[in-house]
């Protein structure tokens, strides 16, 4: 992963990656229609509001929607074999991430899993994800 | 139906390894399709192209020397050019210009400009969201597509493999395939290739070649005049969907369907009325998605459908009869190249690999990650 120059938070990101220092995993909700989205954006994409858009707290827990383990890496500098994934957060939205803490060629559709952080020098944190606890031993 | 738009004029520029520049490709590519449609650039008025600088279609009016009344630099990747002729008929019917070249040429190979992972601006969410995780770009969604694909209709990384040993089929009867004279694929051939993005391996994927080609319309009134037989636009249509790699629900359903109902609908026809699909196969799934998209069978059964030979020469369903992205020619947005091909098989100039009394024609682009989809239907003008 890179962990050395992820892209600074903007003022839509902002509240997402504050949360992400203290191991907070957040999507955008709005208070207006209900709509919850990720990544976080200026507008909702369930109404069209720029005023009631708000990051808050999820459960971390998901399954995975899909994955593909990387046998080529896209640096020369990257270990593979690696395993990237959409996991379906339990609230509905999508994340791409990275499936660690497993054989990466181990992993299926519909996998539970929870978020576990990969931390960035600046205090940022990038969420990944690994097999739900209860989940560990069929996995 | 008819637009009351044809194709006039098509041609390739040099394809493979050509050690030449884009303009130079470009060059080639216009002042071939429009010596074959007996036209020059002195008839051109309406320039649509991509992929050459931050100014693509202004570029090659300035490098050509000529000052259009119409011009189109929409970026698509691959289904740009499709999207073109959506946009040069209606810009032509509504009399802003009369006869419009779609080109497209690159360098890739010779140039080693082709990066695994793929460019995002700093500014866009995935650079923030997406791009920290190291996947590879475009290749890893088309690989979580197939993992999807194959997972919920019960299909098999054998069965996916025929798209690309059909493709070599194509290759081995067209001379101007990259792959030409290099044999048959086996299905072993195709699984025991390099694992890059699972399920997919190097021989899941196009190939990165140089090369490019070009298109001329004009009216079809005009076009009857002109020294090759028309090829009628009959019908389009196009959907835009992602950017991200989360932003699409199911990746098993990609926008393709939409875009060719919508085609369908335009030029009157169904799916039993396409003599011949020529779909961007940037990896096989894509091709595998699009079979399905064109309604050439039911959802779900695209890998059934296209075993016994069915996609291959002499088939029932001919299918990238030039090779593909996969064996033929792959310069990137390739989309260009399926209008030409479309073209040549609806003329009957394909030779050895030509569909007989080939009628229909569709062409469908994709582009990005499954980002955009746009179809074409050309017929024949009687």
């Amino acid at each position: 992963m890179i962990l050395d120059h992820v892209p600074g938070p903007d003022e839509n990101s902002a509240a997402f990656w504050a949360a992400t220092a203290e191991h907070r995993l957040t999507v955008q909700s709005c208070t207006s229609c209900g709509h919850v989205q990720h990544p976080p954006r200026a507008l909702c994409t369930g109404c069209g509001s720029m005023d009631h858009l708000a990051q808050v707290d999820v459960a971390g827990t998901g399954v995975v929607d899909s994955f593909t383990v990387i046998h080529r890496g896209p640096r020369p500098d990257v270990e593979v074999p690696y395993t990237i994934a959409r996991v379906r957060l339990s609230e509905g939205p999508v994340l791409l991430t990275q499936l660690v803490g497993a054989d990466p060629e181990g992993w299926s559709i519909d996998a539970p899993v929870s978020v576990a952080w990969a931390d960035l020098p600046d205090g940022r944190a990038l969420p990944v994800f690994t097999p739900s606890p209860d989940q560990t031993k069929e996995h | 139906m008819s637009t009351g738009v044809a194709i006039v004029g098509a041609a390739e520029c040099d394809l493979g390894v050509t050690d030449k520049s884009i303009l130079t490709l470009q060059s080639q590519a216009v002042t071939r399709a429009l010596a074959d449609a007996g036209l020059t650039l002195a008839d051109v008025d309406g320039i649509a192209t991509t992929g050459v600088s931050r100014f693509s279609a202004t570029q090659l009016a300035d490098y050509f020397g000529i000052v259009p009344t119409w011009t189109d630099s929409t970026f698509a990747g691959g289904s740009a050019f499709e999207m073109f002729v959506a946009r040069a008929a209606q810009a032509i019917a509504a009399g802003q210009c009369s006869t419009v070249v779609i080109s497209f040429a690159s360098n890739q190979r010779s140039a080693r400009s082709r990066k695994l992972g793929g460019v995002h601006e700093a500014w866009i969410p995935e650079a923030q969201f997406e791009e920290p995780y190291d996947m590879l770009y475009p290749l890893s969604y088309y690989a979580m597509a197939a993992q999807s694909y194959l997972h919920r209709y019960g299909g098999t990384r054998e069965q996916l493999a025929e798209i690309a040993i059909a493709a070599r089929e194509w290759a081995l009867l067209n001379p101007q395939a990259f792959r030409y004279g290099k044999g048959s694929l086996s299905v072993e051939d195709v699984l025991g290739s390099t694992m890059i993005s699972s399920p997919l391996t190097a021989a899941d994927c196009c190939l990165v070649t140089d090369g490019g080609g070009a298109v001329v319309l004009t009216s079809l009134e005009r076009a009857r005049d002109l020294r090759r037989r028309p090829v009628e636009v009959l019908g389009y249509g196009e959907r835009t969907t992602n950017t991200s790699f989360t932003a699409v629900t199911d990746l098993a359903v990609p926008g393709a369907r939409g875009a060719v109902q919508d085609a369908y609908a335009r030029a009157g026809i169904t799916a039993a009325d396409v003599d011949v699909a020529e779909v961007y196969d940037s990896f096989t799934i894509t091709a595998a998605l699009s079979v399905e998209a064109l309604g050439l069978c039911a959802p779900g059964e695209a890998l059934d459908f296209i075993q016994g030979g069915t996609i291959r020469p002499g088939g029932s369903h001919p299918l990238n009869t030039n090779g593909g992205g996969l064996s033929y020619c792959h310069p990137g947005q390739y989309g260009v190249l399926l209008l030409v091909e479309a073209v040549r098989q609806l003329r009957g100039e394909c030779g050895d690999r030509q569909v007989p009394g080939a009628e229909i024609a569709v062409a469908h682009g994709t582009g990005g990650i499954l980002s955009t989809h746009a179809t074409v239907v050309l017929g024949a003008d009687r």
